[in-house]
């Protein structure tokens, strides 16, 4: 990889950083003027008591004071403190960060079936195969995935009581080990299911049209006339080709599998990032608001720059030579 | 241009699947224009129902059965499709007017111009927009109006590249140099040729942005970020997971508003699709 692309995709992720940033800070202290006033509407405080609440949040001063300590504060990993439960944000972050990590991450490779499918329906394009399984994307895709997730909650837990209605544990449970990760497994596979089901039809429609463009390059052709079987044709030749825009939709689609996590979450009340979120909201507690999209943003970032970088590595006529 | 629409609806008549599209989506029209002259609106406040029954199955006198404050679900659905197709169309057309102008920006003028706007259309094309969504509604206060601005200012990036690649394509082409080399002024070449050029694009990703924008609004309701006024497919399925209709089995409560979601957003999808079919001659061959 030539190293001026690599270089480049690196400076233009920082940019987007800074971006974010620069819009965060405008989002709660200029979009909204005076946060402490909204936050803590009808509780009537005096004016000594705001504005020492003025001077532990950090919104005294003016608006370029604000900012460099802002930003100074997020270099030394300083979120600011919840205003909910008045305890730093880093760290409630820091322990809803893996519940959403595994179940971001198992729907996520749940959901990469819809690669295979893509692939196969692509290849036949027009057969009832095909037919079918664009079908059932389109179906799954219209599907809001918190509605999704009622419907499986109404037939699965409540009505069959096959699985619990939400949480991470069974309260009160005492089992560790072994007993408590197989628990934990039985928590996640609703949630995890849900949100798989809402986003195969992305994979799918995606991997269908990569593959749909590939099949009609003339080393296929070639590789026939050369006389390899059909299916080796496909796995070697037409797959690996139709890789590429699948590697770059891998990211966009972590950013909305991220995204869709926020309702599922809240509605099996599993005690992730998007239930922080949810809880956030409804405060509104805005410094927790502020971390968690700081954390949401750089994440997709970071994998969308993964993305652009695995691009250039597997297609050098992208990177240059 | 009238012949190109004659010909694209001929054609368009005989995708089946565009056309019972475009039934379901005249019907859920209608039912929201006539809402206000076959019910009223106070039939579904919690003041007026104390005398209807709670939690009631579906029956003759309540089609779709009643919530936990006796109030009908089917007037709901209907009020609420109001809400849900306004917010879903003035988002999409903010949407459209805001990728357009800054794609026809980018393409036409180039230079600086174009890689200052590019950078920014990159900037909002790599953050996740429900977030961002989310954190500006949560700033600004609770009104449709912030939904669709919210909406608009998050989902402009992917038009704005369209026009933008549309528009470097129909600018290299010669009867726009021919026009040109003639004495054309800037404005004209807009009007004349490219605009022309673009605008059937621009209507196929406008029918294809409308379902985003509908899931969108619902989505943010769900979240309890909609108008707290006003009643919307997202806001009633939000009300039922609070209430606890999924514990109790109401299934009238949350099944209809989220197969009318389904049905609206599956409809948009489709149509747009296969507007983009016969619009776009190389997706057409083969």
């Amino acid at each position: 990889m030539r190293r001026r692309f690599v270089i480049g995709k690196i400076l233009g992720a920082l940019s987007t950083l800074v971006f974010v940033v620069v819009f965060n800070f405008f989002l709660f202290r200029v979009v909204n003027d005076d946060p402490i006033n909204s936050m803590f509407r009808g509780r009537n405080l005096t004016p000594e008591q705001l504005e020492r609440l003025r001077v532990k949040f950090n919104l005294d001063g003016s608006k370029w004071e604000q900012f460099v300590a802002y930003v100074q504060q997020l270099l030394h990993g300083d979120l600011g403190y919840s205003l909910k439960s008045s305890r730093p944000v880093s760290t409630v972050i820091a322990e809803a960060i893996w519940p959403t990590v595994l179940l971001v991450g198992t729907s996520t490779l749940l959901a990469m079936l819809g690669i295979a499918l893509g692939y196969r329906a692509g290849w036949r394009r027009g057969s009832s195969f095909d037919a079918a399984a664009t079908s059932v994307s389109m179906l799954t895709y219209s599907m809001p995935e918190y509605w999704i997730g009622m419907v499986a909650l109404g037939v699965f837990a409540a009505g069959l009581g096959w699985f619990p209605v939400g949480g991470l544990n069974d309260p009160g449970s005492t089992a560790t080990g072994i007993e408590r990760l197989l628990d934990q497994l039985h928590h996640m596979i609703l949630p995890a299911t849900v949100l798989a089901v809402a986003y195969i039809g992305e994979y799918m429609i995606v991997a269908r049209s990569a593959m749909i463009d590939t099949s009609r390059e003339d080393y296929l052709q070639l590789a026939r006339a050369k006389g390899l079987r059909e299916a080796d044709v496909r796995k070697r030749h037409a797959q690996p080709n139709a890789l590429l825009p699948v590697v770059s939709l891998s990211a966009i689609n972590f950013g909305f599998v991220l995204s869709g996590a926020i309702a599922v979450e809240s509605i099996f009340s599993w005690p992730g990032i998007g239930q922080q979120i949810q809880f956030a909201i409804s405060g509104p507690d805005f410094p927790m608001l502020q971390g968690l999209f700081l954390l949401i943003s750089a994440a997709v970032i970071l994998a969308n720059l993964a993305a652009d970088l695995l691009y250039g590595y597997l297609d050098p006529r992208v990177a240059g030579r | 241009m009238k012949q190109n629409v004659s010909n694209a609806w001929s054609r368009l008549r005989h995708d089946r699947l565009a056309m019972v599209s475009l039934v379901v989506l005249i019907a859920f029209i209608v039912m929201a224009i006539i809402t206000p002259w076959v019910s009223d609106r106070d039939d579904i406040r919690a003041v007026n129902t104390a005398d209807n029954p709670t939690w009631a199955s579906p029956s003759s006198q309540f089609l779709l059965g009643t919530d936990y404050l006796g109030r009908s679900v089917a007037l709901q659905i209907m009020w609420g499709s109001r809400v849900s197709l306004f917010v879903g169309l003035a988002a999409t057309l903010l949407t459209i007017v805001i990728g357009t102008v800054m794609g026809l920006a980018s393409g036409f003028f180039g230079g600086w111009t174009d890689a200052v706007l590019m950078r920014i259309t990159d900037w909002f094309l790599v953050i996740p927009f429900l977030p961002t969504a989310i954190v500006l509604a949560a700033v600004l206060n609770r009104s449709l109006w912030t939904i669709v601005f919210v909406i608009g200012i998050t989902s402009w990036p992917s038009t704005a590249r369209l026009v933008r690649s549309q528009v470097l394509s129909v600018r290299s082409r010669l009867y726009v140099d021919r026009a040109r080399a003639l004495g054309a002024g800037r404005a004209h070449l807009v009007r004349r040729h490219i605009l022309p050029n673009v605008t059937p694009l621009v209507l196929a990703s406008t029918t294809l942005a409308v379902p985003i924008s509908i899931l969108t609004e619902t989505t943010l309701s769900f979240l309890g970020l909609g108008d707290p006024t006003q009643v919307s497919w997202g806001a009633i399925l939000n009300e039922a997971r609070e209430k606890g209709a999924v514990d109790r089995g109401a299934w009238w409560y949350y099944m209809p508003p989220g197969i009318a979601i389904v049905l609206v957003v599956l409809a948009f999808t489709l149509l747009g699709r296969a507007m983009e079919t016969v619009l776009d001659p190389r997706l057409r061959e083969t």
